[in-house]
């Protein structure tokens, strides 16, 4: 079951125009790390469009989660100097110890995957992010023992 | 008019009180504070610096501050000392208080901080020396070291908002688009319009409710010199669009982001902002009567919507689906009124050629591409970076001389521009100058200046393939040459990737790349088999290698290769053994592993962990190499 959702306090910023549309489900997904189903009801009758139409929006764009995300979010950079870098490998390595795909989370609900174009840090590649934190030069090796460090840390944090 | 001097010359008094205040300071120390060298922690050196500074009591004889990024990113995080410019590369907060105790207080440079010239393996001491810098021409991304972008007050001692100054007070708006035509400016977002004629173009249009968009829509992968832009000297980018804003008779403008640049985002908004209480932005701006506001819109992440129609239409907050051309924009644009779209980098020369005035401007770069262009420099690169260069510059000079070469004595075999729109060049064209002319005669473009340098090790099939599935994940769907086109395209590369390339794979490949190129509705199709049409120009011998040899000659394809271990280096050590993810290793301590062909997954994990020193695990590809090993190996096992 989804928790309250409740985005009154969002759309009361908000003038209740049509171009509003992208913005406004940004400030959900920040709310709740995703957009929740109830949220797109809301938000249709608010801006007075479809709830087709909002989804249409909401899958149309990279940035939007249908499900919520994972307690840590692990993003892997698949942009061009990541590639010939070998950024492939580490996330095929991510996927094996994970044992999901990009855009999935792992069935305890620790790690979700996700990959982006890309994040300009490229004297750094192959890169990935975990939570807002970078990891450069990383290689298949690295990410399984940074995979180590996160698993062992939350089970001590337990 | 009187209330309009008054403004003016406060401006000028304040700029003065600014850059007076400032004189007590004997030192400036700044940090790079670029994404790249964030992701360094480089907040933990500024931290570190600002606590040292207050405990030691320096604070009224030193300035500290956060700048934007100063493009050597490969040597993050950076600190220069001003005035002399002294440069420290990958300072650590460990290194801090010897910073200032040494080279602040008595003068000495600390000599292991200082970079090493790889070529003559000299210490460069000082930050406009370094080879990295040297050779560049930074009229645009230069200032990005020297202020803090979000403080307005250091855009203004550098001469900031003179410009709109001048254009307010001295120009008729027909003037100001004489002056940016004469400069020969051309739009930095890809395809080289002129700027000029754009503006003049909006101007004329009918109707007295006019727009303007900057585009910070950066979605080439491993391009970020918009993002840097934005992000170190929003100030200039601002100035830029209410120029260009007074020239075409627009009084709202917008700034479309990409999410992905929360920084870019926070300073963007805070220079609006300042703006605002400047008086730059808002109503009877500096008393002319000219009004302009600006408003930040977040892109959520779809690489098309950079393309123009599809940016408005993700302004209007609906899916960014492009729409044919014309009518173009700038008769028919956002709320289908008359709109000027021009990309960051664009806007951030525009200052610079009121200051200067288009005479000098036009002066710089070759016949028909004039001023400079901020390329990223990345990939197989020894200095990842922002390189600023005039155009007409040489691939050469900027992969060897400023880029460093190729890490790790590798052979350089190519370089990508201009994004998933721009091809491969190879070898034998580095001395192109470049502008936007040679680069699509060469089959690339300019793109938005993503440069990434690949080498021997590099698979062109694999790259071809990587920008292709990249397009056809992000075209959006709407007109069927770039829907159905790009997806059959990468189903045959995947194929030849896989070793199940058929003989006519090849002209297949051409054809449906013609029909994409021809067909497609907006720039995203028309230009997505680029990156297959010149590896297949320059690099058809890779696609039958893969093809007819089952041979992939970087050794980059998995299906194609294979690991082995050789027995008379392998030292048994277990350490392979124990990392192999799939168990398909077999050994002993002190006896020589084996690799399981059937089990193993290709990885590569077994070269990876395989110490250097001992170096036993080999890749090969081919038919030939494979079965050359395979009787080696049982020779010696028998």
């Amino acid at each position: 079951m989804e928790e309250r959702i409740n985005i009154k306090e969002i759309l009361n910023k908000y003038k209740g125009k049509k171009r509003e549309l992208i913005s406004l489900l940004q400030a959900i997904q920040d709310k709740y790390g995703y957009l929740p189903e109830e949220s797109i009801r809301q938000l249709s009758r608010f801006l007075n469009v479809s709830e087709n139409e909002v989804y249409g929006v909401a899958t149309f764009y990279e940035s939007f989660r249908l499900t919520p995300p994972g307690k840590h979010l692990i993003t892997v950079c698949m942009g061009t100097a990541c590639h010939v870098r070998g950024a492939p490998r580490v996330l095929e390595e991510l996927q094996r110890e994970l044992q999901i795909k990009e855009k999935e989370t792992t069935k305890d609900g620790l790690f979700t995957l996700e990959i982006v174009n890309c994040v300009g840090a490229c004297a750094l590649g192959p890169i990935i992010i975990i939570d807002n934190q970078y990891y450069g030069q990383m290689t298949s090796q690295k990410a399984r023992e940074l995979l180590k460090k996160y698993r062992e840390k939350e089970r001590h944090g337990e | 008019m009187e209330n309009e001097n008054i403004r003016l010359e406060e401006l000028e008094i304040k700029r003065k009180s600014i850059i007076e205040k400032r004189k007590r300071y004997k030192r400036l120390i700044t940090i790079c504070g670029g994404t790249g060298c964030q992701a360094y922690n480089c907040r933990e050196v500024f931290e570190k610096f600002k606590k040292l500074i207050e405990q030691k009591n320096l604070k009224n004889k030193i300035e500290l501050k956060i700048t934007g990024c100063h493009g050597f990113c490969e040597r993050g995080p950076i600190v220069v000392i001003q005035p002399e410019g002294i440069f420290y590369q990958k300072v650590t907060p460990d290194d801090v208080e010897e910073i200032i105790n040494e080279t602040i207080i008595n003068k000495k440079i600390i000599d292991r901080l200082l970079y090493i010239d790889p070529i003559t393996n000299c210490k460069i001491e000082k930050e406009k020396e370094v080879p990295f810098y040297k050779k560049q021409k930074r009229l645009i991304f230069g200032n990005n070291g020297l202020i803090d972008p979000t403080n307005i007050e250091d855009y203004l001692a550098i001469g900031g908002y003179k410009a709109l100054a001048k254009v307010l007070t001295e120009m008729k708006p027909e003037e100001v688009i004489n002056e940016i035509k004469h400069s020969g400016l051309r739009g930095r977002g890809g395809a080289g319009f002129l700027t000029g004629l754009k503006w003049e173009i909006c101007r004329k249009a009918s109707g007295t409710e006019k727009y303007i968009i900057c585009n910070c829509d950066e979605g080439d992968p491993g391009a970020y010199m918009d993002r840097s832009l934005l992000e170190g000297n929003p100030h200039s980018v601002l100035e830029g669009m209410i120029i260009g804003a007074y020239a075409i008779g627009a009084h709202r403008g917008y700034i479309y982001v990409r999410k992905e640049y929360p920084l870019a985002v926070k300073n963007i908004s805070q220079a609006v902002r300042q703006a605002l209480e400047w008086n730059f932005l808002g109503k009877n701006i500096l008393g002319s009567g000219f009004s302009f506001s600006v408003d930040i819109v977040q892109g959520a992440g779809a690489f098309v919507s950079g393309e123009e129609t599809a940016l408005i239409a993700s302004i209007e907050g609906r899916r960014a689906f492009p729409v044919p051309r014309p009518p173009y924009p700038a008769e028919r644009g956002l709320w289908k009124k008359p709109t000027n779209i021009n990309n960051v980098e664009t806007w951030a020369n525009v200052p610079l050629i009121i200051s200067k005035g288009a005479q000098w401007y036009s002066q710089i770069g070759t016949e028909t591409s004039k001023g400079t262009k901020i390329f990223s420099l990345v990939g197989k690169i020894n200095n990842t970076g922002l390189v600023e260069v005039p155009m007409g510059t040489t691939l050469r000079e900027i992969i060897f001389e400023i880029g460093g070469g190729i890490p790790n004595g590798k052979k350089f075999k190519a370089v990508q521009t201009g994004g998933p729109s721009g091809g491969c060049i190879p070898e034998n064209l580095l001395d192109l100058p470049i502008d936007f002319e040679s680069l699509s005669e060469a089959g690339s473009m300019m793109g938005s200046g993503g440069m990434i340098v690949m080498d021997e090790d590099t698979c062109m099939v694999d790259v071809a393939r990587y920008f292709l599935t990249f397009t056809q994940h992000e075209s959006c769907g709407k007109c069927v040459p770039c829907r159905i086109g790009t997806r059959q395209m990468v189903q045959i590369l995947n194929r030849i990737v896989k070793g199940d390339g058929k003989a006519e794979d090849i002209v297949k490949l051409e054809e449906l790349a013609q029909t994409v190129k021809n067909g497609s509705l907006c720039g995203l199709g028309q230009t997505a088999p680029n990156p297959v049409l010149t590896t297949l120009k320059y690099f058809r011998k890779e696609y039958e290698a893969h093809i007819y040899d089952k041979k992939c000659p970087a050794k980059v394809c998995t299906a194609l290769i294979a690991y082995y271990i050789l027995p008379e280096k392998c030292v048994g050590c277990l350490l392979c053994l124990k990392n192999c993810p799939v168990e398909a290793i077999s050994g002993e301590r002190k006896k020589v592993h084996v690799i399981d062909q059937e089990k193993c997954i290709k990885c590569g994990m077994c070269q990876e962990v395989c110490p250097p020193k001992v170096n036993a695990v080999i890749k090969l590809s081919g038919k030939k190499e494979l079965e050359n090993i395979t009787k080696e190996i049982e020779g010696k096992g028998g």
